[in-house]
């Protein structure tokens, strides 16, 4: 078990390597500001190499941004601002995080709606089955003859 | 009115699996790398950039307004570049107005070299280096066109080569759309 633990562990710090190594490779004025930058380019995508963040794309683009996005921290911007930059030239696409919008309803109410849908039918299910198992007077004395009729 | 609920209930999933369905394959069907860019009906954002020719000279984006224009996006390591640019000049010959923006180039005089080689389809080279001018237009690679109207707002943008068949069946309706607001 604690075998399994630390092959998790192993895994997991390569996972965050990449983009440990970038930011240990560029000087910030503390460490909250190298915590954005972090933040930033995990969450940032690069519109090139799509299903990669920034951080773990090689692409020209993706360093482009990087380059960018720490400009900009050093520059006094806040992640939101740097956020809204890149989405005002890339569009919703850059970001892991997509707003509300018509189009992503259907992600943000999907899995709840479906959930209430689930728990609707499971309700309504269990309910009938309730008023099934019920039996009037005559269905049970008919019962208790087929029970008689059986032991004989 | 019991019964209605019931068919109701019977058959929501399948009406909502359908739709699911549908939204889902209309997914599966898209090119995931034709990206919708973000400045669709923007102005041209604000840049400068050098000549290609002569760096001395500066230009700003008012050289994209006043006629509607073609904006594309090329550079000498883009092999697609290569593929398009007979059509570009083809395009240049009848008349059509496009401006060249030299994208990260591998060097100046590489890209000069080729515009003299293979023929220079536009109006203005536009040179942009550190690909500052592109990162303002939304631009993930190379070739991309946009296409301008006559007020300097991004209508359209075409990712890969422009050619005789897609200029013929999608680009050619879009720039005589934007010809013809102009009149």
């Amino acid at each position: 078990m604690s075998r399994f633990i630390s092959l998790l562990f192993l895994l997991s710090t390569f996972v965050f390597c990449a983009a440990a190594e970038e930011a240990v490779s560029r000087s910030f004025e503390n460490e909250q500001q190298r915590e954005t930058y972090q933040q930033l380019i995990k969450e940032l995508r690069c519109p090139k190499c799509q299903n990669q963040n920034i951080a773990d794309s090689n692409a020209q683009l993706a360093e482009d941004m990087r380059d960018k996005s720490y400009e900009m921290l050093k520059a006094g911007k806040s992640k939101q601002e740097i956020i809204e930059f890149m989405v005002d030239r890339y569009g919703n696409f850059v970001h892991y995080k997509p707003p509300f919008t018509a189009a992503t309803a259907v992600l943000w109410f999907g899995p709840v709606v479906i959930l209430i849908i689930g728990i609707g039918v499971a309700v309504l299910l269990t309910r009938k089955k309730k008023e099934q198992t019920a039996l009037t007077p005559e269905e049970r004395a008919q019962l208790e003859q087929l029970r008689k009729n059986d032991n004989d | 009115m019991n019964k209605n609920l019931r068919w109701l209930v019977l058959f929501a999933p399948l009406v909502l699996f359908l739709l699911l369905a549908v939204f889902l394959l209309k997914g599966l069907g898209s090119d995931p790398t034709k990206l919708d860019s973000a400045l669709i009906n923007e102005p041209v954002p604000n840049f400068e950039a050098a000549d290609l020719y002569d760096t001395s000279i500066v230009y700003d984006e008012s050289v994209l307004k006043g006629k509607p224009i073609l904006l594309n996006v090329w550079a000498t390591w883009c092999p697609t570049c290569r593929a398009e640019h007979e059509f570009l000049n083809q395009l240049a010959s009848e008349g059509i107005p496009i401006v060249g923006l030299n994208y990260k180039d591998d060097s100046r005089g590489k890209a000069v070299n080729w515009l003299n080689t293979l023929g220079d389809p536009y109006t203005i080279n536009l040179f942009d280096p550190e690909g500052e001018v592109a990162f303002e237009f939304g631009v993930y690679g190379a070739p991309e066109t946009y296409f301008i109207d006559e007020q300097g707002v991004i209508r359209y943008r075409h990712v890969g080569d422009v050619n005789a068949r897609n200029w013929q069946s999608t680009l050619k309706p879009i720039y005589e759309q934007l010809k013809q607001e102009a009149q």
